[in-house]
């Protein structure tokens, strides 16, 4: 067990170096001069050499890089070229709807998706297991922001149940902050229980088919001591796997619904950086998304030794 | 098997599995027949009309006018080439790439080890994130867009290929093939390839599925496709700040976007169904 949560701790650190290398990269990957690429197309001469000395382009790569590395393992992303402010405020700024919107959609999506799917794969080959097969391939089929326009047509603008865009923040209190959230985070529920009710329905199929399913009939077990007992012990491992891999979809998908209900959060952050040209905020909020990945798969690794004891051996 | 409730299912395709693929197919002819005669017959309906701003679908215009008095119908239809090509290109190039790395990594133990890694570091960084930086740094247009969708998108690929190849470099005819004394591209092309060949086809067509969304999701986000060009997501971009009053400039592209992801999805569905192996297998 020891060994195993070791090595798996191990294993992050080349993941978290070229997830670093990557994003130093991206800058200098382009065509032409960094420092004219964050200025913008009007920049005087002055104010692109101004840029250069401030990111300190003008030093040798390497050097860049490892004042960079240092500066990020100090958990400094330098000062926005735009604003002036330091990134690592900014991105604590916006953390909040972010974070909430995540965990609200994610909560939707797992109370919905996963009792569906293990439904849908029990009960194979019905017409509630096709209806629910269809369903889940247009959940990811139909973009996020189609969904959310269309919710928001109907529920906001029709039935006036819900705020049409906008944040309120919880220091206004959880509940109103949960109501604005509640359009952007069933929008996203969509694509993310979709993807989960898929994937558990075909984990629960496979578990279905094992000879373990089987020996548990054939001793004459009831239905629901196999569904609860025999079945359901053994789809836990790769559903929470599948829960930690398509949180990356998840954050994509947090970006767009942000830009559609204009929610002051990371992803709003980002899509206006890029737009900006800011770069110190680009590259700090994408090597914090990637350290949030980073970390929820390392956390469902983890787990793995929870559900699985052949792990801890 | 099959006596009680619970058995395992049936899962022999399905009448109505075979009625949806029907569907998709009609469907992506419908929108290859936009793409290819939309721009020609149509044009690109960048004509501004002031006298015609933000109308609804009427015989003069049937899907309405945009804020600018652009004949959405016109830019919906046009919109159709955009999101082909680079669904298709970006299906293709990461097919090749994505193919050729995870064969590599399959294959040649030394490999595995630092492309895996690589491949890990890239898909830790949220797909649409690293595309839209990608697009920021290297400059808008049709090229840059579909290289940025692709990137993202080919660790993923290549891992996959990568577990196939490792299962079938594993079965009995590779390791007579080896003992016979083939070579080792004699041995990739000859037998590895063609065994590997319907994993490869059902991942790219979610690949071109994802790309299509992709696309759209950048123009929507203002980093895509440039203005001229319509394109599915750029005209819902354009109808962002009118939403309230003219609907119809999200809805019409909106439905024709969700069509085609769909209609790829579910080919693709049917391709795996058709082609694992462990399914035909199973089945009674």
């Amino acid at each position: 067990m020891q060994s195993f949560i070791i090595k798996r701790l191990l294993s992050v650190i080349p993941v978290v170096f070229i997830v670093l290398t990557t994003v130093f990269l991206l800058l200098h990957i382009g065509p032409g001069d960094p420092a004219a690429l964050i200025a913008g197309e009007n920049a005087s001469r002055t104010q692109i050499e101004e840029i250069r000395q401030r990111l300190m382009l003008d030093r040798p790569l390497l050097e860049q890089f490892l004042i960079y590395l240092r500066n990020v393992t100090s958990l400094n992303f330098g000062e926005s070229v735009y604003s002036g402010f330091p990134v690592g405020m900014l991105i604590l700024q916006r953390v909040e709807p972010t974070a909430l919107l995540a965990l609200y959609t994610m909560t939707i999506s797992v109370l919905i998706s996963i009792p569906m799917g293990v439904w849908a794969a029990w009960r194979a080959g019905t017409t509630l297991d096709r209806t629910l097969v269809i369903a889940s391939v247009i959940g990811f089929s139909v973009p996020v922001f189609v969904i959310g326009y269309a919710l928001v047509d109907l529920f906001a603008l029709r039935l006036r149940w819900f705020p049409v865009q906008g944040y309120k923040p919880l220091s206004g209190g959880f509940l109103a902050s949960v109501t604005s959230l509640t359009l952007p985070a069933v929008t996203l529920a969509f694509l993310f229980s979709a993807l989960l009710a898929r994937i558990t329905r075909a984990t629960m199929l496979e578990v279905l088919s094992e000879d373990y399913i089987r020996t548990a009939r054939a001793k004459g077990a009831r239905n629901g001591r196999v569904l609860i007992v025999h079945a359901l012990k053994n789809i836990g491992v790769p559903v929470v796997t599948v829960i930690g891999t398509s949180f990356a979809a998840l954050l994509g998908g947090v970006v767009i619904t942000e830009s559609v209900f204009n929610i002051p959060g990371m992803g709003r952050l980002t899509v206006d950086a890029i737009l900006n040209r800011d770069y110190p905020v680009v590259q700090g909020v994408l090597i914090t998304f990637s350290f949030v990945l980073i970390g929820i798969n390392l956390l469902v690794d983890l787990s793995y030794a929870l559900f699985d004891p052949r792990v801890r051996q | 098997m099959s006596a009680t409730s619970v058995a395992a299912p049936s899962l022999r395709r399905p009448e109505w599995l075979n009625l949806s693929a029907s569907l998709s197919l009609s469907f992506l002819f419908i929108i290859f027949v936009m793409a290819i005669l939309g721009p020609m017959f149509l044009g690109n309906g960048n004509e501004l009309n002031s006298t015609m701003r933000l109308k609804p679908p009427s015989a003069e215009a049937w899907f309405g006018t945009d804020n600018l008095g652009r004949d959405v119908f016109v830019r919906t239809v046009s919109g159709a080439r955009n999101s082909v090509v680079v669904g298709l290109c970006t299906a293709v190039l990461v097919l090749l790439i994505g193919g050729l790395l995870g064969v590599i990594a399959g294959y040649f133990r030394w490999a595995d080890m630092v492309l895996m890694r690589f491949a890990d570091g890239l898909m830790a960084i949220p797909g649409i994130l690293l595309a839209i930086a990608l697009v920021s740094i290297l400059g808008g247009g049709l090229v840059t867009v579909i290289i940025a969708i692709s990137v993202p998108e080919i660790p993923r690929t290549a891992r996959l290929l990568r577990s196939v190849v490792l299962t079938i470099r594993e079965l009995p005819f590779v390791m007579a093939s080896v003992s016979l004394g083939s070579s080792t591209p004699k041995i990739i092309v000859q037998h590895i390839l063609p065994n590997a060949v319907g994993a490869l086809m059902v991942q790219t067509t979610y690949v071109c599925a994802a790309a299509v969304l992709s696309e759209a999701a950048l123009s929507f986000l203002g980093v895509g496709t440039p203005p001229d060009v319509p394109s599915w997501g750029n005209v819902i971009a354009s109808g962002k700040d009118y939403f309230r009053l003219a609907p119809w400039i999200i809805a019409f592209p909106g439905i024709m976007l969700s069509i085609l992801v769909l209609s790829i999805n579910i080919l693709g569905d049917q391709l795996r169904d058709q082609l694992d192996p462990r399914l035909t297998k199973r089945r009674p």
